[in-house]
């Protein structure tokens, strides 16, 4: 190279585009912070739909056809209002759940809150490696295999990711969902029959109903959601200015969350409930039956929409149990810290991962104990974090301007009634099993 | 010495031996003395609650408190802005380590005794961030406290002296009052004190920048996330905004403002004095991924001809930098960009040594619009540590710094792999 004035060497085509990012600039910024926010509230709705649910929601759909889809607009609004008081909790406040929680009502609650946070999210975990167990079987793959294997893939994305990396795959694996909806329209369903069932309520009075009911609601709202939907928006730092960007992440959610219940519903009602098997218990026996009735394509695709939303489950519970007790207890905490640095952190996530892996390699497991317990673990927290978040997002002094106005208020509370109620029932019926009728998913 | 958990709850006894209330809060009273526990809350169910002053505790332990005065002699309770609650402002809630340089959480209190004819005074000395100060927490009322001290005895302990603790208050009318000073944050490393700030919530934060000097905000905003630096700068007030972006160098400026929305950055401008915001504006048209986006307006310039002795008279004369002393630039009689004299060739020259015979080989320049991806490039081909950015006609407009390279770099990196 020529000692002298090296001038520019862009190309001209690089000009172009240059002039063409100029011109879009606008319009990318905008799309730009809207993406910047989109993640949590997308990715907490979606991971709802995990082995647990998708199992409760086939045999909702195989044991009652349509007759329960009504329920899923009362449920969305039920998911979107939670949702949104802790999206709205972490953009005003810039401060994830556990801390809130800390903070205004003390270290007993707080410790309270983890330990049965935890155990509920190992009975959770326990499941999500039961569902890839579940679907791996169906592709003729024995668990002692594919668990193994699935546990380490999920320990080792968390551990050498960083936290915007990880949540692009969850993004990615949340379009796989689109596999339901597939498997949906080859088992060729009544879909005006199914839409009529979404808007009008049919209500059965027999404690069995009544059980399914709730146990659909249960599964649809669950601990670890709220702690990491919060952690996830002041994890990316949006701030009170892009509330109406976050909102709208929430909104999506919630809609695309229960979009798929929806179609799970109509796959197994349309199919297994027409055709007289009624009496399935969990999702991989779903599956099965669709062969003969929907081809095996369908059948393949719902076992792999098993196996994504599984896998996903695996990675973000053990992920935000870690993150949520570390923070609420004070220890250093989160994935874009290093081993060395979060000690307590990686151990938590550890520990989770192995034992919840490790429970379902048992032969002969009968983890169908550590569900129920799960289930009632999750009974007893639900009402008291519940009540939390409606508490916080009610101080206006926390919330300034963002503070729940009286129609919120209102709804908020009586969602909030209505829960506690309904997860009552189910852990009375965990509890005393027969007496109520059987637990579906369990 | 007894611990706050220790003591909230207890039962206090009056002289004559009667039951007044439970011991619900300690008040501390900055503006009087820092670390002593001024007043006592002593709740009373239903009755309205009373508040005994230190002078008029006789004895404590834990469990029980003695006044060593009468009941009557106590106040009632009014709430006072400017008394530190420990229940309430301290504990569960998260302070800045002066010492350790980071954001922790109060768990428990330790307090000294210190007893004068008749009373009994206690001082904060320690805030526990650790294990034991949570033990306590967790067991109070459950279990007695000999067994938890027994517990706490086995336990790895992490104090504060109360001395390095930090308040973090939001509200600037209470910070006065309670003498809250973040004066020792100002003597952090930038670096540092953008770490902790990124631990803490939105208002806390702004409380953190309002309380420094425009230089030190300047310097912390620099080293901080740029969506966090954009959030702090949009909620100040214009005036405050511009004197802290006046106090930074105008690339870091021309940034901070490419990120705010066309009106506030316009509205910042026109606090700043015409000059510097000239200097800002002129880089803030050059594109991010360009030269010009990247460097820096200040810079020493030289003419070739002056000597060694000449320019260390000039710099020492003129106040700059020593931190920004990499090099120095020359210019020819038509002010046209004639090389670059870095600082150790200017060390070892002979005093009389003219600038021109000091200059590094090649000749490298890069005008403004010339993509980073060739600044890149040139550092790491010539091991530069500066770099000259000049315009058309060659006369030199700006310099990028190899520091500037590294963040970019980093950022680049960091962005790969998401």
């Amino acid at each position: 190279m020529d000692p002298g004035t090296i001038t520019s060497r862009t190309p001209d085509w690089r000009d172009r585009v240059n002039k063409w990012r100029q011109r879009t600039r606008g319009a990318r910024r905008r799309l730009a912070l809207f993406m910047a926010v989109v993640g949590p509230g997308f990715i907490t709705s979606n991971v709802d739909n995990d082995a647990g649910g998708i199992s409760t929601y086939s045999v909702v759909g195989a044991t009652y056809g349509y007759a329960l889809l009504w329920s899923l607009i009362p449920m969305t609004i039920a998911l979107y209002v939670t949702e949104e008081m802790c999206a709205r909790l972490g953009v005003v406040t810039g401060k994830g759940l556990s801390d809130l929680i800390r903070e205004e009502f003390g270290f007993r609650p707080t410790f309270f809150v983890m330990v049965t946070g935890f155990l509920v999210d190992l009975g959770n975990v326990v499941a999500e490696f039961a569902g890839v167990a579940a679907s791996m079987e169906i592709f003729h793959v024995s668990k002692y295999i594919a668990v193994p294997i699935a546990a380490f893939v999920v320990w080792i994305l968390v551990l050498r990711g960083t936290y915007r990396q990880v949540e692009k795959i969850f993004l990615i694996a949340c379009l796989f969902y689109v596999a339901y909806i597939i498997s949906a329209v080859l088992a060729r369903p009544d879909w005006l029959m199914a839409a009529k069932s979404v808007i009008i309520p049919s209500f059965q009075f027999n404690a069995s109903y009544l059980l399914m009911l709730t146990a659909l609601v249960g599964t649809t709202i669950a601990p670890w959601q709220f702690f990491y939907l919060q952690a996830g928006f002041v994890e990316k730092r949006v701030g009170p200015r892009q509330y109406p960007q976050a909102r709208a992440d929430v909104l999506v959610g919630s809609i695309s969350c229960m979009v798929i219940v929806f179609f799970i519903i109509v796959c197994t009602g349309a199919t297994l409930y027409v055709s007289g098997h009624r009496n399935i218990t969990d999702a991989k026996q779903a599956a099965e039956a669709l062969i003969p009735l929907a081809g095996r394509g369908a059948s393949l695709l719902f076992a792999f929409g098993l196996l994504n939303a599984s896998l996903f489950a695996a990675s973000i519970l053990p992920l935000s149990t870690a993150h949520v007790i570390c923070e609420g207890l004070g220890f250093e905490g989160g994935i874009d810290h290093k081993f060395r640095e979060a000690p307590i952190f990686y151990w938590l996530y550890t520990i989770l991962i192995v034992v919840g892996g490790g429970l379902v390699l048992i032969p002969g497991a009968s983890y169908l104990k550590i569900l129920v317990f799960s289930q009632v673990a999750n009974g007893v927290w639900l009402p008291i974090v519940l009540i939390f978040i409606v508490l916080l997002a009610s101080r206006r002094d926390l919330m300034g301007e963002y503070v729940n106005s009286t129609t919120f208020s209102v709804i908020a509370w009586v969602t909030c009634v209505v829960m506690i109620a309904l997860t009552i029932v189910l852990v009375l019926a965990a509890l005393f099993p027969g007496r109520f009728g059987s637990v579906p998913g369990l | 010495m007894l611990h706050a958990t220790e003591l909230l709850g207890s039962i206090a006894y009056d002289a004559q031996g009667n039951f007044v209330g439970r011991v619900r809060e300690l008040f501390i009273e900055p503006a009087d003395q820092p670390n002593r526990v001024a007043r006592y809350l002593l709740g009373r169910g239903k009755y309205q609650p009373l508040v005994a002053r230190y002078d008029q505790v006789g004895s404590v332990a834990a469990g029980t408190m003695r006044l060593n005065v009468n009941e009557k002699a106590l106040e009632e309770y009014r709430a006072n802005e400017g008394w530190l609650a420990v229940q309430k402002d301290l504990l569960d809630q998260q302070i800045i380590d002066t010492g350790g340089r980071k954001v922790v959480r109060v768990n428990d209190l330790d307090l000294a005794e210190h007893h004068l004819n008749g009373s009994v005074e206690l001082r904060v000395s320690l805030a526990d961030v650790g294990l034991t100060g949570a033990v306590g927490r967790l067991l109070q009322g459950v279990a007695s406290y000999a067994l938890i001290r027994k517990i706490q005895g086995k336990l790895p302990t992490s104090t504060i002296p109360w001395e390095f603790v930090n308040l973090i208050e939001p509200d600037p009318l209470r910070r006065i009052k309670l003498r809250v000073s973040h004066q020792k944050l100002a003597h952090f490393h930038p670096a540092d004190l953008a770490d902790i700030l990124e631990d803490l919530s939105s208002e806390e934060r702004q409380s953190i920048i309002d309380s420094l000097d425009e230089e030190s905000a300047a310097e912390t905003l620099a080293e901080l996330d740029a969506r966090l630096r954009q959030q702090i700068v949009e909620k100040l007030d214009p005036e405050k905004a511009a004197d802290i972006i006046e106090e930074m160098q105008p690339d870091q400026a021309a940034d901070l403002l490419a990120t705010l929305s066309p009106e506030t950055s316009q509205e910042l401008l026109e606090e700043m004095p015409q000059f510097e915001a000239r200097d800002v504006r002129g880089l803030m048209q050059f594109g991010e991924n360009t030269a010009g986006g990247m460097m820096n307006t200040h810079f020493i310039v030289v003419a070739e001809s002056a000597t060694r002795e000449e320019v260390i008279e000039w710099i020492r004369s003129n106040d700059v930098d020593a931190d920004q002393l990499d090099a120095v630039f020359l210019t020819d009689s038509s002010a046209k960009f004639a090389g670059v004299v870095p600082m150790g060739r200017l060390l070892l020259a002979d005093a009389g040594q003219a600038m021109a015979s000091l200059k590094s080989e090649p000749l490298l320049s890069l005008l403004p619009d010339a993509h980073v991806r060739d600044v890149f490039e040139l550092f790491d081909k010539y091991n530069l540590r500066v770099l000259t950015v000049a315009d058309d006609n060659g006369s030199p407009i700006g310099a990028i710094t190899v520091d500037d390279v590294v963040t970019r770099l980093t950022v680049k990196a960091r962005y790969k792999f998401k």
